[in-house]
């Protein structure tokens, strides 16, 4: 057993606990403690990345049970990669947080640990119901995030919000109780097994659940029926959170890369590629719909929105083509796309404070503060987002329009991702000369604040890393690539779950 | 016994839906509640209904599931029970603060199409 797996579970928790107990006098101390444990967990997961790309499948059996019938904890490619995004943002979210905005919520950094501790759970869970607790870890934590400062709006949204996650979680619990009650197991591995031999007279009860599980999923991923929560909430949500929240709608897409190829892949029997046919059409829509409601939006920060749920639609449209080189090229693509929206997400918040009344209204006409640095930032941060070259946008558009050109759908994928990508240019375009070009002269040329370092730190951090991910490209498409093969063979996870054996002590 | 629980587990869940539909936020708070005890109860269902077994294997009875109740849903039951209390209440004081500070209690905040 590895138990490195399950620090990065512990480590959030107990800082979080940490943060509860030094109480909220000193914000200095909380502040420091937020980003030592961040960074911490950043270097826990640069570790964990280099143990997944050995190509190993660490198991961590929690409180050495066997697998089949405890929980265990799972550490292959696919989840390194998502609890290293995790880190990463996490550090830089918090890096923004202390320009300010911290002051405003109570509990700000314990609850900022405890949504990192519900994200990394959840990517390294292998087990459904274990699943639905870290979905609802984060989601609580998320809840306290986005209602911090307790506004008129945010209220508002947070109703919809919270009432809208309820209703999907008792839909995740019935779907999760009735796989139980069929296959009498939650253990993915075990129920991959399982799956495979279901009877005609099971298949169809384990058919819907597998189906609802989609639904609570998509709900997640924000996809085409279940998007409208999206935009609005993301605009209300102060700029940290956001940061965070790009990697939210990676959840759901996350888990659907997770459960469909391992549970219902290519050796599930009777209910072999379940959810394949409904993910075409649904990403292709989900894809157009996020590109329209970008180019219609009125505020940058619900465009922002509509980006994240045009990304999600792409990598699902990818996901449904079902081979080695789609999924390895949609796990590249995610990694560029979070980025890149948590790059706009904090540029928007730093171009509405610049703004005074306008806020962030793509409608106005409006001084800024500071345009020329503001101004770059967000050009750079656009030709990412827009996929134009030399960034990764460019290469993962690239990567994932040659990896569908010889499939059957191929053709409609290619016409769907290029309309909406020139949607999406254009949108972006309309938002740059919206904030940048006409505007009148600003009043006095302001020097930033102490405050203001923080969030320019978060930025340069996400610059960073995005034109590493651009420069070190190779080594990360490699890396996907690889991941990509190993979500499309999940018998060597299921082997090494199911053989993994507690740890034998003397009495 | 199995038909009254599947009447039960009905009545609750679309009552619950219903509820969900509705405008005020009020309602919609005893939605989500009633919905959730609908899902804690059908958790409990898939572990069978099997009355008069215990879940703790004991020395003197065979340790099948025909002698015994299945412990685990019991075990996940309660994780739900403890999850949807917390966040219902979470959902209570959201909705008291929507409604004092927007003046409202439709899920809106708009009055206007509250039924009278």
């Amino acid at each position: 057993m590895n138990h490195w797996v399950v620090l990065a579970v512990v480590l959030p928790l107990l800082s979080g606990s940490l943060l509860i107990l030094l109480g909220e006098r000193n914000i200095v101390w909380q502040r420091a403690l937020n980003l030592l444990s961040c960074a911490a967990l950043l270097a826990l997961s640069v570790h964990l990345l280099i143990l997944a790309d050995s190509g190993e499948i660490s198991v961590y059996l929690l409180g050495n049970w066997l697998p089949n019938i405890g929980i265990s904890l799972v550490l292959d490619r696919l989840s390194a990669l998502m609890v290293g995004l995790t880190a990463l943002l996490g550090l830089v979210g918090a890096l923004f947080s202390c320009g300010g905005s911290d002051l405003r919520a109570r509990w700000f950094h314990a609850l900022w640990q405890f949504q990192l501790m519900g994200l990394c759970g959840a990517f390294l869970t292998a087990d459904l119901f274990n699943l639905f607790v870290f979905f609802e870890v984060l989601l609580i934590s998320s809840y306290g995030l986005l209602l911090h400062g307790a506004h008129k709006t945010q209220l508002k949204r947070g109703f919809h919000y919270v009432t809208f996650n309820l209703v999907g979680s008792c839909l995740f619990l019935i779907a999760v109780a009735t796989l139980y009650g069929m296959l009498g197991t939650l253990s993915m591995a075990d129920l991959a097994y399982r799956i495979a031999g279901t009877t005609d007279a099971d298949a169809p009860f384990v058919k819907a659940a597998g189906l609802l599980l989609l639904v609570v999923f998509a709900i997640k991923a924000a996809l085409l029926p279940l998007y409208f929560w999206l935009p609005r909430t993301y605009a209300a949500a102060p700029a940290a959170v956001a940061i965070l929240f790009a990697l939210m709608t990676k959840v759901g897409v996350y888990s659907i890369l997770r459960v469909y190829p391992l549970l219902f892949g290519d050796s599930a029997g009777l209910l072999q590629d379940l959810a394949l046919p409904v993910l075409l059409p649904v990403g292709l829509l989900t894809l157009l719909l996020g590109a329209v409601g970008a180019f219609a939006a009125r505020r940058l920060r619900s465009m922002i929105g509509y980006l994240v749920v045009a990304s999600a639609g792409t990598m699902l449209l990818l996901a449904s083509f079902d081979t080695a080189l789609t999924l390895g090229a949609a796990l590249y693509y995610m990694v560029h796309s979070t980025l890149a929206v948590a790059l706009l997400f904090a540029l928007a918040d730093l171009i509405k404070n610049g703004r005074g009344e306008a806020s962030d209204s793509l409608i106005a006409l409006a001084a800024l503060d500071r345009p020329a640095v503001l101004g770059t930032a967000f050009f750079v941060a656009a030709m990412a987002a827009a996929a134009m070259p030399p960034l990764s946008g460019f290469l993962a558009k690239a990567l994932l329009l040659q990896a569908i050109a010889f499939q059957d759908a191929g053709i409609i994928a290619w016409v769907m991702i290029l309309i909406s990508g020139l949607l999406i240019i254009l949108a972006l375009v309309r938002a740059g000369s919206h904030l940048f070009w006409r505007t009148p002269k600003p009043p006095a040329a302001a020097t930033p604040s102490a405050a203001q370092r923080f969030e320019w730190a978060a930025v340069s951090v996400l610059l960073i890393a995005l034109v590493a991910l651009s420069v070190l490209a190779a080594p990360v498409v490699n890396y996907t690539q690889v991941a990509g093969a190993q979500l499309k063979q999940p018998d060597q996870m299921v082997l090494t779950v199911l053989k993994s054996r507690p740890v034998e002590r003397a009495p | 016994m199995s038909l009254l629980f599947a009447l039960a587990l009905g009545v609750l869940t679309s009552t619950g839906v219903w509820l969900l539909l509705r405008p005020r936020t009020f309602d919609v708070l005893l939605g989500v509640t009633l919905l959730a005890y609908a899902v804690n109860v059908y958790i409990f269902a898939m572990g069978r209904l099997t009355p008069g077994a215990p879940p703790i294997i004991s020395k003197d009875t065979a340790a099948t599931l025909l002698t015994h109740a299945d412990p685990l849903p019991q075990a996940l039951v309660l994780t739900a029970i403890v999850i949807s209390f917390a966040m219902t209440a979470l959902l209570a004081v959201i909705a008291i603060r929507s409604a004092h500070a927007n003046k409202s209690e439709h899920v809106d905040a708009d009055d206007s199409e509250l039924p009278r």
